[in-house]
């Protein structure tokens, strides 16, 4: 075997071109990820009774709660649609999210132990995140199918599943490239500027409250309409509500929004991420 | 002709003391603005070299300059005192932080081992977090399951295997941890000081282990070590850091050796210069205090120590003593001992010298201080000094065990044996 003198395989230089992830590198560690989806998803429910059992508990209680509150209490609309079904919708789609952003937004400031000792492409961390809650999501959707086809076999609601269901995987993909994307930008500005994670942690709150979580966006008026349109996050949870419960409308050019707003920010995101990821062991 | 494993070229690293946090928006404007101009970057230029002790700018580098090369296959020792900047070259070269300056050049992987046991999660069983650490190692699925079996061998734990690791003892944890990146198979390996872990006998095969891995396998190994006989016992070759600068280049025993000889630079106080600014009040300024070994070049466990002390004394008349007090690094007073000067108040205004030794195989390998008492009629304090110096006596084989011995004291006392029965 022969090897040229100077035949380097690795460099590590001070700064590196803007966008530099190195994608053969990440697939040569898929085992790390699947790994650590394993340890998050056993860990979670190990010693306990009920075991992955929990995943549902938190959408059903979430949902009585938002039936009582908003549903017979406030009496906010939901298109028609049965509470239960209208709410565990924007709960499973919303509670997916929030823990996208929120579990990524702590990959530097809770992995620095690990990150200080062992260098690994940092991006699996919150990829393994991402995954993680996809398969919590995978659990809370089929609850959420099961209530559905209870009601569309035994009642004579006017539930209808639409063509767009066929759009179901790339709202999953989306949500959590969304969530991965602002996840990302808050990890890497967490690790200098602390005063970030308590922006985020109400922050994740109120958005709720501009997404059409536990309204449908035809109820907002049409003067403040735009603002909760502009919220990326809006079309994704209609176009799932108009999939599967058949209310609303599915509107292309709020779609294609989110789509592009959703690409745009995983890009910035990916870059400062890049950036941070070179020296945050010095500032963490 | 081999080949170079590591081609280290001008690596630096530039680190903020203080608190990071507040000034840092104004300060990251004013680079990025300087940076946009293409310029230097501003607070850079006034890095300091690294020194501990001295006051002075908030930037600092923590390795400046750093040049150096691996052969393939070498087993090189890096050796420094605490800060010197060995661990931030550790984690320039694993890629934990990235240099401020500077190029590494590596053909193969590197996999370092800064420390043990690295993502152990104690929810998970022995089994799980075999996968899970090998794989932050990175290790692939394939290549711990061709191991498995000789990991949990290694380890000795198979009975615990499936256990959560928050049920280890402490050991086993760590034998278990050691155990996986003992399998780690890349072509660079970069040892941190890991081996100071698990009893005697677990070191032991922890050091044939690295061992094997250089020589048998052909593999390159960076290996950080305070342990002069593991270095000379492992290592090919060594470099010695000193205040974040590559001092010394060579073979393993000329780098210990030079390591040890520049050592105790710290062991000594001398002032020179005037009296009046030595350390000291009015009663009292000292002058000299050094530590030199009583043989050869070095303080060791069989070298004996002498203490050599040099004061100016302005009280006349008095009931002068002096007290030295050794304390080890844990803040254990070893000795306190001093002599009366005087004792029928005829203390002289001037200068004193006071020697005294310690004997050969008393005090066993570490790091110790000294503190200084001056006192009147063994009651009154004229003037006393904490850490006055600092050194080290370094630790040398009993019989075959190369490992530091446990104890303050390293005593060598006849044993006398008897058959009975």
């Amino acid at each position: 075997m022969h090897t040229k003198k100077n035949d380097y395989t690795f460099v590590i230089k001070p700064k590196t071109a803007l966008l530099d992830i190195n994608l053969a590198e990440i697939w040569r560690y898929r085992d790390l990820v699947l790994l650590l989806v394993r340890r998050d998803f056993v860990s979670f429910y190990k010693q306990t009774i009920l075991g992955p059992i929990w995943f549902l508990v938190q959408p059903l209680l979430t949902t009585f709660m938002y039936m009582l509150i908003f549903g017979n209490i406030a009496k906010l609309s939901t298109d028609g649609i049965p509470q239960i079904l209208f709410y565990l919708a924007g709960v499973t789609c919303w509670s997916y999210f929030a823990e996208c952003l929120t579990k990524t937004s702590e990959t530097f400031t809770a992995n620095a132990a690990i990150f200080g000792k062992v260098y690994f492409p940092r991006l699996i961390i919150p990829i393994s995140i991402i995954i993680s809650c996809m398969i919590r999501l995978a659990i809370q959707v089929s609850l959420f199918f099961i209530v559905l086809a209870y009601y569309l076999i035994f009642t004579k609601e006017g539930v209808h599943i639409t063509w767009a269901a066929a759009l179901f995987p790339v709202l999953i993909i989306m949500m959590g490239l969304l969530g991965l994307g602002l996840g990302i930008i808050f990890s890497s500005l967490t690790t200098k500027y602390r005063d970030l994670r308590f922006l985020l942690a109400f922050g994740v709150q109120l958005l709720m409250f501009a997404t059409p979580v536990v309204y449908p966006l035809s109820m907002t008026s049409e003067k403040y309409r735009w603002i909760i349109a502009a919220n990326p996050f809006t079309s994704i949870i209609e176009t799932f509500r108009f999939a599967f419960l058949g209310s609303g409308e599915f509107n292309l050019s709020y779609f294609m929004y989110s789509l592009v707003f959703t690409l745009v920010l995983l890009a910035i995101g990916v870059v400062v991420f890049n950036k941070v990821e070179k020296s945050f062991m010095d500032t963490v | 002709m081999s080949d170079s494993a590591i081609k280290v070229e001008g690596v630096s690293k530039l680190y903020r003391l203080g608190e990071i946090g507040t000034g840092t928006i104004s300060h990251d404007l004013n680079r990025w603005w300087h940076r946009v101009r293409g310029k230097e970057d501003p607070y850079a230029i006034l890095g300091e070299e690294n020194k501990r002790d001295t006051k002075g700018s908030d930037w600092v580098w923590a390795i400046q300059d750093i040049n150096f090369d691996v052969k393939k296959g070498e087993v090189l020792g890096i050796i420094g005192k605490n800060g010197a900047g060995k661990s931030t070259l550790l984690k320039v070269l694993s890629r934990v932080t990235s240099p401020t300056k500077g190029i590494v050049k590596s053909s193969g992987r590197i996999a370092s081992l800064l420390e043990v046991g690295t993502g152990f999660h104690p929810e998970l069983t022995g089994r799980e977090n075999i996968f899970l650490n090998g794989a932050i190692l990175g290790m692939t699925k394939t290549d711990i399951k061709r191991n498995f079996d000789e990991i949990v061998d290694f380890s000795g734990v198979e009975r615990y295997i499936d256990t959560p690791v928050k049920r280890y003892s402490s050991g086993m944890y760590v034998r278990l941890a050691f155990a996986v990146a003992a399998y780690l198979e890349p072509e660079i390996l970069i040892v941190d000081e890991v081996l100071a872990v698990g009893d005697a006998e677990f070191q032991k095969k922890c050091l044939g282990r690295m061992k094997d891995v250089s020589v048998n396998d052909g593999r390159t190994v960076l290996f950080v070590s305070h342990n002069m006989a593991a270095v000379r016992q492992l290592c090919t070759s060594a470099i010695v850091l000193k205040n974040g600068k590559l001092v010394f280049e060579g073979t393993q025993n000329e780098g210990v050796n030079y390591y040890q000889s520049s050592h105790n630079t710290n062991s000594e106080y001398i002032h020179d210069g005037n009296i009046e600014d030595a350390l000291g009040n009015d009663n009292i300024r000292l002058l000299r205090f050094e530590v030199k070994p009583a043989t050869g070049n070095v303080i060791s466990v069989s070298s004996g120590f002498e203490i050599d002390i040099e004061f100016f004394n302005a009280k006349e008349n008095i009931n002068l003593d002096v007290t030295v007090e050794m304390k080890n690094t844990d803040e254990i007073v070893v000795f306190h001992t001093g002599t009366v000067i005087s004792d029928d108040r005829s203390s002289k205004r001037g200068i004193y010298r006071v020697k005294t030794a310690v004997p050969v195989n008393d005090i066993n390998a570490g790091v110790y201080k000294f503190k200084i008492i001056f006192g009147e009629s063994q009651r009154y304090v004229l003037y006393a000094m904490e850490d006055v110096i600092q050194f080290e006596i370094m630790n040398e084989a009993s019989g075959s065990n190369s490992s530091i011995l446990p104890g303050i004291m390293r005593l060598q006392v006849p044993f006398e044996t008897t058959f009975l029965k």
